[in-house]
């Protein structure tokens, strides 16, 4: 008599019915999209406005300097007082008016320039009005102690290491900023899985318990079969809403950038800025960015990526299931939540700090074999070139501790039922054990 | 008679509470078994080992012949004292699930939960969800998910809690039949005059330890006090009376007559036949009632419990 396809069938269906998880699945994609549209509009808004600002050059130093752009318009005033300047400003809702007085040398020409305006202006304009006032008195600095700017440039040697291994297989910069890349969106894919449906499976697991039906279940099936199929079930249900929404966000995302006609790269002003510095480059970098990918161990990774996501998020719902084991209602869960979120925060900050630092030391090595750490921390290994036998074992370590975990929520489970009402402490769930 | 359900020595303790101490029964196929006891005693902890929802410490549990085991669960057919059904699912739907659980395909669910349904009249129940449906509703729900996958053995836990009287006779009777078609029925309650109708054979369970168990008519032999109940019309009832209470230990007694008579509880010592005190009586007046006061379910219940 195998149950267990049974139970996943009815956790599916009942998940998948429910009248909130199907408002929340259709629901989730136009709430993001919303936002996105909302932020992309607000920020194109934002840069259609032009900044205005005077600038009162007594020392006559920076004129050539303030070129007008579509963002911002220099006006440059002569042979106007402070005060008059000021005034006008005011008067014609300039934004700004900067101030630069006529010095005898350069050294004191920095404490006098004055930015005036009727409200503090954004950070990121003031550093490129200092960043483009510096380079100029710096150059003329240079100039007074008879150097030459451009004897400086032409001075100036780039270094870039290429980088090999002992293979001859050739590595980059660029290469290792993928393979980071790349571990690091799979740990936080399985981070943001295990939050949002972990919580599911406790829930699921409780249920019998807030209706009651428990005993009649457990008389027909193993706990250990029960949670399995709630595991699995819900996984499912899970599975087919992130698809549901991974969908549904690229169909409307591709639908509201065509109706509006926003620009999607006007919601990042940085990748404009990134664009427009190496335009010429773009398709070179995107070479290479094909050949570092194909110099990934790739059907390793994509094979181990599934493995350890899987384990991952199954050794992780397991933890969530004995939560849900262990206590009568909801309420009681919060003492429990904290220790299971613990050691996946410690995985990403592992995989952060270590891994990036040395891929191959002890402390990248030992977490990579202790399975709440291994999916995040081996996923960042791996493209770094890991010993097949290393992963192998580090999955078989994975899947077993998931066993084993099932294995003592049943136990907790089993338990649990004969103490209705009252609050588990962790020193009983220990005794319980023993039972 | 042959046993379906032999308890050996079963005992279970749960840290430092024993919940179940060297326990026994037997019970016979085709006999409705009452099991009793106080809140507490270590039936529902006997019942769930019965089930194999915990496991005993020592001791072994035969079913049919052979020791317990996992498969033994689709022969068990099991109504919880604390029961319930996924409230957001539905009728038919919840019945197919907990049948197919068992064991059932579901053909044959389907076609069993029909007659059931039909039986019960609450064949339009099926499209509607539990939460919509009344405790008594539900529970008759819960009663047909018991027997549908027609076990060899029903153990039911208080199962007229919560039905109206009229219910509460259909559900009776539906055990009763259940009985004649072969089942053997486990029935833990408290209300003894359910006790009293149906039971052939109770064990009683008091702090962990059976301490009563036998047909429920030697159980009652076993009890008798040799008290009878009898009605008398005298000349004089003063004198009667006095000379009644010098001879034998007397109790005051009530029951419907249309005369104007004596009435008493007496307790006849051994010695004395009861024709030998009838025909005193009758030598007295005229005797118009004689009963002997069997002991209820209930007495011997309160009486066993206050001896340990």
């Amino acid at each position: 008599m195998n149950h267990l396809p049974l139970i996943i069938k009815r956790e599916y269906l009942t998940k998948v019915r429910n009248k909130s998880f199907i408002i929340m699945t259709f629901l989730s994609p136009f709430i993001f999209v919303g936002i996105f549209a909302l932020v992309a509009y607000l920020s194109s808004l934002n840069s259609d406005t032009v900044l205005k600002i005077t600038v009162l050059d007594n020392s006559g130093l920076f004129i050539e300097e303030f070129n007008s752009s579509p963002h911002t318009q220099y006006k440059i005033l002569n042979n106007v007082s402070l005060e008059k300047a000021k005034k006008e400003a005011e008067i014609e809702k300039i934004n700004g008016l900067l101030y630069i007085p006529k010095t005898e040398n350069l050294e004191d020409l920095s404490k006098g320039i004055t930015f005036y305006s009727e409200d503090s202006p954004s950070l990121s304009m003031m550093s490129d009005i200092n960043n483009m006032l510096e380079k100029k008195v710096n150059s003329l600095k240079l100039k007074e102690a008879g150097i030459d700017s451009e004897t400086i440039k032409n001075l100036h040697i780039d270094i870039s290491a290429s980088q090999e291994t002992f293979k001859g297989q050739e590595t980059s910069k660029l290469g290792a900023g993928l393979k980071l890349a790349f571990g690091g969106a799979a740990g936080y894919l399985l981070f943001m899985f295990i939050i949002i449906y972990g919580n599911m499976i406790m829930r699921s697991v409780i249920e019998e318990k807030t209706s009651r039906v428990i005993e009649v279940i457990i008389s027909s099936v193993k706990p250990r079969v029960l949670l399995l199929g709630k595991i699995f079930g819900t996984t499912l249900a899970g599975i087919t809403q992130f698809l549901v929404w991974v969908v549904l966000i690229l169909v409307l995302m591709t639908v509201v950038t065509s109706i509006f006609g926003i620009d999607t790269a006007a919601a990042s002003p940085s990748q404009q800025i990134m664009e427009n510095s190496v335009d010429g480059g773009t398709q070179q970098i995107l070479q290479d960015i094909m050949l570092e990918i194909n110099n990934l161990p790739l059907i390793n990774l994509i094979v181990m990526f599934i493995l350890f996501f899987v384990g991952g998020y199954l050794l992780y719902a397991s933890l969530y299931a004995s939560v849900g084991a262990a206590v009568d209602s909801e309420t009681d869960t919060q003492q429990f939540m904290m220790p299971i979120l613990m050691p996946l925060i410690l995985a990403v900050y592992v995989g952060v700090f270590t891994v990036i630092d040395n891929p191959h030391g002890t402390v990248s090595q030992v977490f990579s074999y202790i399975p709440f750490t291994s999916p995040v921390v081996m996923l960042m290994r791996i493209p770094f070139g890991v010993p097949l036998w290393q992963q192998i074992i580090s999955v078989v370590i994975l899947f077993a501790t998931f066993i084993g975990m099932v294995w003592f929520a049943a136990k907790i489970y089993r338990v649990g039922i004969l103490m209705y009402g009252k609050k588990p402490t962790y020193k009983e769930i220990f005794k319980w054990l023993k039972y | 008679m042959e046993k379906l359900l032999v308890v050996n020595n079963v005992s279970k303790v749960y840290g430092d509470y024993k919940a179940l101490n060297n326990v026994s029964i037997e019970v016979e196929k085709g006999s409705i078994f009452g099991l009793l006891g106080p809140n507490g005693a270590g039936k529902t902890t006997l019942i769930r080992i019965i089930n194999q929802i915990t496991m005993p410490d020592t001791g072994s549990v035969i079913l049919d012949g052979e020791p317990l085991q996992p498969h033994h669960i689709k022969y068990i057919g099991y109504l919880p004292e604390e029961r319930g059904l996924y409230k957001t699912m539905k009728v038919g739907e919840q019945a197919l699930y907990l049948a197919q659980l068992k064991g059932l395909s579901k053909q044959e669910a389907k076609e069993r939960l029909k007659y059931w349904f039909d039986r019960l009249q609450i064949g339009d129940w099926w499209d509607k969800k539990i939460q919509e449906l009344s405790k008594g509703m539900a529970q008759k729900i819960q009663f047909v998910v018991t027997v549908l996958h027609k076990p060899k053995l029903l153990i039911f836990d208080e199962p007229f809690s919560g039905f109206d009287p009229i219910n509460a006779n259909l559900i009776k009777d539906e055990i009763l039949k259940l009985r004649d078609d072969g089942a053997t029925v486990i029935f833990s309650t408290h209300r003894m005059e359910s006790v009293e109708e149906m039971c052939d054979h109770i064990a009683l369970i008091h702090k962990s330890n059976k301490i009563l168990d036998g047909k429920l008519i030697d159980i009652k032999r076993q009890y008798r006090s040799n008290m009878f109940e009898i009605g008398l019309i005298t000349p004089n009832h003063a004198a009667t009376s006095a000379s009644l209470k010098e001879k034998f230990e007397i109790y005051p007694a009530t029951f419907k007559s249309i005369n104007d008579e004596l009435q008493y509880k007496v307790k006849i010592p051994d010695s004395i036949s009861t024709n030998d005190f009838v025909s005193y009586l009758t030598s007295q007046g005229q005797l118009t009632h004689f009963v002997e006061v069997i002991p209820s379910a209930s007495d011997i219940f309160i009486e066993t419990i206050q001896k340990n």
